[in-house]
């Protein structure tokens, strides 16, 4: 049997922070752009509720920045030796925060629940052949097949733990608590004024003692770049979270005063960008142009320029952030004249291309205008495209582009993050989400099946490596970009960044400096 | 009672119109590419058909395109805007919650520029040529011609950023506790950047008609008339040249009011103002399209509202139009 007893939490909380006294109390004002449409996590799965509801919310397990389970809900878990079950024991003496009690039939309902409402959950518990309950504190889940990955399913925006008495029977889209979440989490929902802010205050009952420091959240809507940045100068925000403001603020900030930043805390998601080469038609469906255009393009310059030097260039599908990556795969340097004589060899004839870049500021838009003259440099004639948010989701889905930007998170396994852009199965018209390039390679869809429900992770190394290294070779997408946003914050709050998710439930065990 | 039938007749006629632009309203949200499902599902970085399926059977965007128009348009003549499945709240619900934010900032500069405006125009007029004419046309020309945008970022950068004077965004000082008059206080403090930002371009508008009207109407016969009598400048100016010269500016005013709903995206936008014209924008990019429909409807309907408005200030302002008709 093998046995994954993690440590109680006060003890990695003090190896995590040494012995500085922590100081309870205080007020935190962070920025969350743009304004998440609801705050119940089961329901809504964006970022920005991710990121206000995961102080509400919480999930069976958390991961620290190594991607090591942390006990949340659940206080020790067991994994069975041929990964065939999962036995979860969970904290005693925990309550709602409506003063309800929290127990395993939650946890079970929340399986239910989460099947009808989270794409996320339904791909990782298609593996799971039944959940029980043996007693109140205790969950057993037996699988189908051994699944590698299942263990970094837990976290609370991929499976957060809903009430089974305020939802059970009921219509769940429609239910009005819905705007007024209740959950088991260290911080309770006070008031949320439309355009304006969200409150959320200390929850006094929370199970772990001491937790948590701060008495109230308040995370302020700014709808403008600009003024999310004048927001943190004024001092009337002291968290701007990573991508709050364009990269060309970053630098001016980070020089005032008592001003700290890290890149910490995006290791779960290692969000992931890349431009989707349309491998279905046009010269982009030619293997010959989409090793040319990974030649020509100046990867090293948009991370120092448009970038600020935030980030590093990627060698493959696989985050270096994320488990069984490995950089011993085919590599692209900038070379344009590589890239000239393999159009050549093509026999490219000039036809244009059209780029689609991401929607989502000024930053992606010079993205896009540096990507353009890298290839234009090499003689490919490029057309940029530009569309809304809704225009490009809608061109994606339905693959009517060329080259696409887009990024996506990892969630610390290939089989939960990465697989799903690469398989044949995954090319689903309709969804943004997947294998939107239209790579098929039936020989590497073996290779993921296989590596994904192979119990040995030595063995399941070896398989991601061989897969990374076909994929690389093939180059259905154009890799950019690991992308790292900066949290920027007042040095005075300490241990604001502790865990893989960063600041997505990492408000427990912060607490400001007085 | 001819004043009353007038009304009732234009009323007939406003619902009708407000009918037509809900329908080609209908069409246009839908004409946009994408739908409120695909961008739910987008934004969760995460989707398989079954999510994307659920989600148009919620909405609704399962049924055939003219099931969805004819639901809507029931719903409407039974004054029902719908619900918001993106927010989870009835659309008026949403829209009453804004309603409030945006008409303190839009009355406030409608006010300060119509007054500003006017009485500046009127102060030039009197003085045409000489230099308060000079620098008060020029300081218009300035405000008319300045990007809104970037008025309202300067205003933030040097009022805000530099001076501290003023809270550069924002509709009160959040979780501060203030009640009464302390709060109306800090209200103010945050409108004063947003409101002024607003009305400079109207301001200008209003004091360069207000000029060219006055000067126009200088010339008529019926003032040399008054001045022949021996009345005292001040009054002609007043009584007989303003009232005359202010018809084009309530013409244009009833313009601006009917933007006070949906005029201020920017705005809002810029100084984070919890408004409609952002519920809007943001519902728009969202493609909620109960929510941007609701407030079209409104917008809408507010327009219609100050166009009777104007026509009823016209008739106090000069008797005589009512008669005509």
């Amino acid at each position: 049997m093998k046995l994954l007893k993690a440590t109680t939490f006060l003890v990695a909380a003090a190896m995590a922070t040494g012995a500085a006294a922590q100081q309870d109390g205080g007020r935190l004002d962070l920025i969350v752009q743009p304004e998440p449409p609801g705050l119940m996590l089961g329901l809504v799965q964006n970022g920005p509720t991710q990121m206000v509801a995961g102080q509400i919310y919480e999930g069976l397990l958390r991961y620290n920045q190594d991607l090591e389970p942390q006990p949340s809900l659940a206080k020790e878990w067991e994994i069975s030796d041929d990964g065939m079950t999962y036995t979860f024991k969970l904290q005693e003496g925990v309550k709602w925060h409506d003063g309800e009690p929290f127990s395993a039939a939650d946890v079970i309902f929340t399986t239910k629940f989460l099947q009808d409402n989270h794409a996320r959950f339904r791909g990782a518990f298609s593996h799971v052949e039944s959940v029980e309950a043996p007693d109140d504190n205790t969950i057993v889940i037996h699988m189908k097949e051994p699944y590698g990955p299942f263990i970094n399913a837990f976290e609370a925006g991929s499976m957060p733990i809903v009430p089974k008495h305020i939802y059970e029977g009921t219509d769940y889209a429609t239910n009005e608590m819905n705007n007024t979440p209740i959950g088991t989490g260290p911080y309770t929902f006070v008031e949320w004024e439309k355009g304006s802010f969200i409150h959320l205050k200390k929850n006094p009952d929370y199970y772990l003692d001491g937790l948590p420091h701060i008495d109230d959240l308040y995370y302020r809507v700014v709808p403008d770049a600009a003024s999310r940045a004048v927001a943190f100068e004024t001092g009337e925000v002291d968290v701007l979270p990573g991508g709050a403001i364009e990269n060309w603020d970053v630098a001016r900030l980070t020089k005032m005063d008592n001003v700290c930043s890290t890149s910490e805390g995006w290791e779960f998601f290692a969000p992931h960008a890349w431009m989707w080469l349309n491998n279905r038609e046009g010269p982009t469906s030619n293997k010959l142009f989409r090793k040319a255009v990974m030649y020509a393009l100046d990867r090293e310059f948009v991370k120092d320029v448009v970038w600020n030097g935030f980030g590093k260039v990627p060698t493959g599908p696989v985050s270096s952030k994320t488990n069984f990556y490995t950089d011993d795969v085919p590599q692209y340097p900038h070379d344009p004249e590589k890239a000239k004589e393999l159009l050549k060899e093509m026999g490219y004839d000039g036809t244009p291309v059209r780029l689609l870049p991401l929607p989502y500021g000024e930053t992606w838009q010079r993205w896009a205008e540096a990507v353009k003259q890298n290839l234009e440099e090499v003689g490919i004639s490029v057309d940029i495209d530009s569309a809304d948010v809704a225009g490009w989701n809608e061109k994606t889905a339905n693959w009517d582009y060329d080259m696409a930007f887009t990024y996506l998170y990892q969630y610390g396994d290939p089989a939960l993050g990465v697989a799903r852009n690469y398989i044949e199965s995954q090319i689903q018209k309709g969804s943004p989400w997947n294998n939107v390039e239209g790579y098929v390679n039936p020989e590497v869809d073996a290779m993921w099946e296989a590596a994904a429900v192979e119990p040995d992770n030595a063995k399941r190394q070896d398989m991601y490596t061989e897969i990374q290294q076909k994929i690389v070779e093939d180059v259905p997408v154009a890799w950019l970009l690991e992308i790292e946003f900066p949290t920027i914050y007042r040095c005075e709050v300490k241990n604001l960044i502790t865990t893989g998710i960063g600041l997505n439930d990492g408000l427990r065990d912060a607490w400001i400096e007085q | 009672m001819a004043i009353a039938v007038a009304i009732f007749s234009r009323l007939l006629k406003a619902a009708i119109t407000l009918l037509a632009i809900a329908i080609l309203n209908f069409f246009l949200v839908h004409a946009a590419p994408g739908d409120p499902a695909t961008v739910l599902a987008g934004e969760a970085g995460a989707a398989d058909p079954q999510m994307i399926a659920d989600l148009k059977a919620r909405f609704g965007l399962d049924q055939p395109f003219y099931i969805q128009l004819a639901r809507y348009v029931g719903n409407i003549m039974t004054l029902d805007l719908g619900y918001s499945f993106r927010q989870g709240q009835p659309v008026l619900d949403l829209i009453m919650e804004r309603l409030p934010a945006t008409l303190i900032l839009t009355l406030t500069a409608f006010w300060i520029s119509l007054l500003a405006g006017v009485a500046l125009g009127v102060a030039a007029s009197a003085r045409v040529g000489k230099f308060t004419d000079t620098l008060i046309t020029g300081a218009a020309l300035l405000f008319y011609a300045t990007p809104l945008y970037w008025a309202a970022l300067m205003a933030v950068l040097v009022f805000s950023v530099q001076l501290g004077w003023l809270p550069g965004f924002g509709y009160e000082t959040v979780g501060s506790g203030y009640g009464g008059l302390a709060r109306a206080w800090d209200i103010l403090k945050h409108l004063i950047l947003p409101a002024l930002t607003l009305g400079l371009f109207f301001m200008a508008v209003y004091m360069r008609m207000t000029r060219a009207s006055m000067l126009e109407v200088a010339q008529q016969d019926f003032v040399k008339t008054a001045k022949a009598k021996g009345l005292a400048p001040s009054i002609i100016r007043r009584r007989h040249i303003l009232r005359n010269a202010l018809l084009p500016v309530v013409t244009l005013a009833g313009l601006q009011a009917g933007q006070l709903v949906g005029g201020a995206v920017l705005t809002e936008t810029v100084f984070a103002w919890p408004g409609i014209g952002r519920l809007m924008f943001e519902s728009l990019a969202a493609r909620d399209y109960n929510t941007i429909l609701g407030v079209f409807l409104v917008s809408a309907a507010m327009v219609i509202v100050f166009n009777i408005i104007t026509d009823l200030v016209y008739r106090l302002i000069d008797p005589r139009i009512g008669q005509k008709a």
